[in-house]
């Protein structure tokens, strides 16, 4: 973004409504549907005033039912329609798993490439805003393990504006998880240029020659406190953004490791077969000479996401990812 | 079978005309529903035989159902849509699905078998009542487009219990989508009777949704096509979803790996092949004149052609490259199966080299 360009401060609520308002300008088939998404805007705003502007055909207040919206959205996509979902919130998905997994995930593949299935499902996700149970999970990992899917997370509200149209306007399904804890964090987005860059590729954030440190969503902003805190103790860190979940691309992650020898990857979602063991299990392979400490791993716990009150000790925060460096940095 | 049901074609062959679904019975049309059902249960017939020597992985045998498949498959306009079950041979034959195509499926070679866009048919999904809901997503699609379009939306009486139909049944009447739900209750779901799916006859589901339903005889390929087409026309017309129950019945087994001596009753299967919807055809077309012996044999020469045809391009069919399973996973590139194929095609060259 040069200094040229004029931009607006927003919060990633309002980046991803003007996101959505411009998919829809552009393109009459983008359509979308959800629960209370309607005159309510969503139980986050995040379609705040585009029933208004767009009408009830182009978005859409489902009955309560998320099977129901995710397969009518099915067919809706057969018809030529490029339908935007909105599920609740993460532990809501479940319902509409089988459809997501089973229909929307292998119709292309299925139809032998005839049928493409142009679907986002936008998903808030991730916990750290003290709400009751089912409102904070992290299920990223199911759904990045399933081929046909592409899984995209933005870190804040200027990859936000980009990448919710990226993901409209890609012709495989996208699976959005939205950082709830971040939805009212705000940056400067640039409403002006036209929409460019690859989604589907890992962003450097910072560059340091001692560890690197990976993560995605809402942990994205921790590890650059992290980073700004080992700095003060002279450990210098890179952090990367994954952003995209399926495809992950791993290269700039690489490339970074051999020359820090370190790599700690940073996630909400449980250790325990998370994306995380993804990244390690590539990271070993391809550094292995370079590494100077086992790659760890920062996470949740193998439990289910517990009452908020011990939030603050399930999530990741500053000190446990600091704590990893203590560790990778003392072999 | 229960006495509720509309029927325009009696067991003996009688036309008895109904107020609310008339429809003209040409000699053509008699004649077409006839070969229709002739040359579907060649396929079915041949189909089971290929799996049986070992060219097919399996095959669901259609058998009995064949009247309402036709009937209904004849009330949609070439511009409507339908979405099916696995057994639904007699619609894919009267929307032009070639044979050879759908057995790419059973036979391994492929997940899909024909072009939707070609025969206005998606193709089918294994898992029950899915579709159900795609169907009125895709009818709630025409809406949008203003098209004037239905949908027929096919599944079984053991579907009716899943969650997506119940779902579909919700969005359908909250969008007042343009689609026809068409149960066939062939009494069945693989072992277990539909009793164990429902207490109520299952067209009385529909009004908890207020969807009008009609129950028929699944037997009766005339009953099928009228009140199908009537019902397909109101939806055209913006008169919202309907619900038809066919009351029908599964003759063969759930598929060649099903051994239905182990849950039902001869006795069972004696009557209702006395009710064959393709003697009904036939009685009631000797009554009026319209099954003279050369056309009966010039179908008879048409359905030996098909099945010798079948079979060459089933015995035939080569396996596929092995690289054509990373094909079409993604409909833009994606680096990981990119990634795998590569490797795939790297550990290939070494086999072959070795």
């Amino acid at each position: 973004m040069t200094s040229m360009t004029p931009t607006t401060s927003m919060t990633m609520v309002q980046a991803l409504n003007a996101g959505l308002r411009r998919a829809m300008e552009g393109d009459p088939k983008v359509l979308l549907m959800g629960e209370d998404i309607g005159p309510l805007g969503g139980v986050f705003r995040v379609t705040d005033g585009l029933q208004k502007d767009f009408g009830e055909d182009r978005v859409i207040d489902s009955p309560l039912a998320e099977s129901g919206i995710v397969g009518t959205a099915v067919g809706l996509a057969m018809r030529g329609y490029r339908p935007v979902l909105e599920i609740q919130f993460d532990g809501f998905v479940y319902p509409a798993f089988d459809q997501i997994v089973t229909m929307v995930a292998k119709h292309h593949y299925r139809s032998g490439g005839i049928t493409p299935m142009p679907m986002v499902i936008r998903i808030p996700y991730g916990g750290g805003i003290g709400a009751v149970e089912h409102h904070s999970e992290s299920p990223e990992a199911y759904f990045a393990h399933t081929p046909g899917l592409r899984v995209l997370t933005p870190a804040d509200a200027a990859e936000a504006y980009v990448t919710i149209q990226q993901a409209i306007a890609s012709d495989d399904p996208v699976i959005y998880f939205e950082p709830k804890r971040r939805y009212w964090d705000r940056a400067e987005v640039d409403e002006v240029s036209p929409i460019s860059g690859n989604p589907w590729s890992s962003r450097v954030l910072r560059r340091g020659s001692d560890v690197t440190l990976v993560a995605y969503g809402p942990m994205v902003r921790t590890c650059l406190e992290a980073a700004d805190a080992a700095a003060e103790d002279g450990v210098e860190c890179s952090v990367i953004d994954l952003r995209s979940l399926s495809p992950l691309d791993l290269d700039p992650v690489v490339a970074d490791v051999q020359g820090t020898g370190r790599c700690i990857v940073v996630h909400e979602a449980p250790v325990m077969l998370g994306m995380g063991a993804e990244v390690a299990a590539e990271v070993t392979r391809r550094c292995f000479f370079h590494l100077e400490a086992p790659v760890e791993r920062v996470g949740g716990a193998y439990i289910p996401y517990p009452p908020n009150r011990f939030e603050q000790h399930y999530l990741p925060d500053v000190d446990r990812v600091l704590d990893a460096i203590d560790r990778v940095t003392a072999v | 079978m229960t006495e509720d049901v509309i029927r325009l074609l009696t067991p003996e062959g009688e036309f008895r005309a109904h107020p609310d679904y008339p429809i003209e019975v040409s000699p053509d049309l008699l004649r077409q529903l006839y070969r229709d059902i002739i040359l579907t249960r060649r396929t079915d017939i041949e189909s089971t035989a290929l799996q049986r020597t070992g060219e097919l992985g399996l095959w669901c045998p259609v058998l009995g159902q064949e009247g309402v498949q036709i009937g209904a498959a004849h009330a949609m306009r070439p511009s409507d849509y339908g979405f099916t079950t696995y057994r639904e041979l007699g619609i894919f034959h009267v929307r032009g699905v070639d044979p050879v195509e759908l057995l790419h499926l059973y036979r391994g070679t492929s997940h899909a078998s024909w072009d939707p866009r070609r025969v206005g048919l998606g193709i089918f999904t294994i898992v029950i009542g899915s579709h159900a809901l795609h169907s009125v997503g895709y009818a709630m699609g025409i809406q949008r487009d203003g098209a004037d379009e239905a949908v027929l939306s096919c599944f079984g009486d053991g579907a009716t219990s899943t969650g997506d139909v119940h779902e579909a049944m919700v969005f359908a009447a909250a969008f007042n989508a343009p689609v026809v739900f068409l149960v066939q209750n062939n009494q069945w779901a693989i072992s277990v009777p539909v009793t164990r799916q429902t207490r109520a006859p299952l067209a009385t589901r529909a009004a908890g949704y207020g969807i009008p339903s009609v129950r028929i005889d699944g037997n009766d390929v005339l009953a099928a096509l009228g009140v199908t087409r009537v019902l397909l026309d109101r939806a055209r017309e913006g008169g919202g979803p309907a619900f038809i129950e066919a009351v029908t019945y599964r003759r063969g087994p759930h598929t060649t790996s099903d051994d239905p001596t182990r849950y039902r009753d001869e006795a069972e299967l004696d009557h209702w092949a006395s009710l064959d919807p393709l003697d009904r055809l036939r009685r009631h077309m000797e009554r009026v004149g319209a099954l003279d012996p050369a056309f009966v044999a010039e179908v008879d020469a048409e359905a030996d052609a098909l099945g010798e045809r079948l079979r060459e391009a089933i015995r035939g069919m080569a396996d596929p490259d092995p690289l054509g399973m990373f094909d079409h996973v993604y409909a833009e590139p994606h680096r990981q199966v990119t990634a795998d194929r590569a490797a795939m095609a790297d550990y290939l060259a070494t086999v072959e080299g070795s």
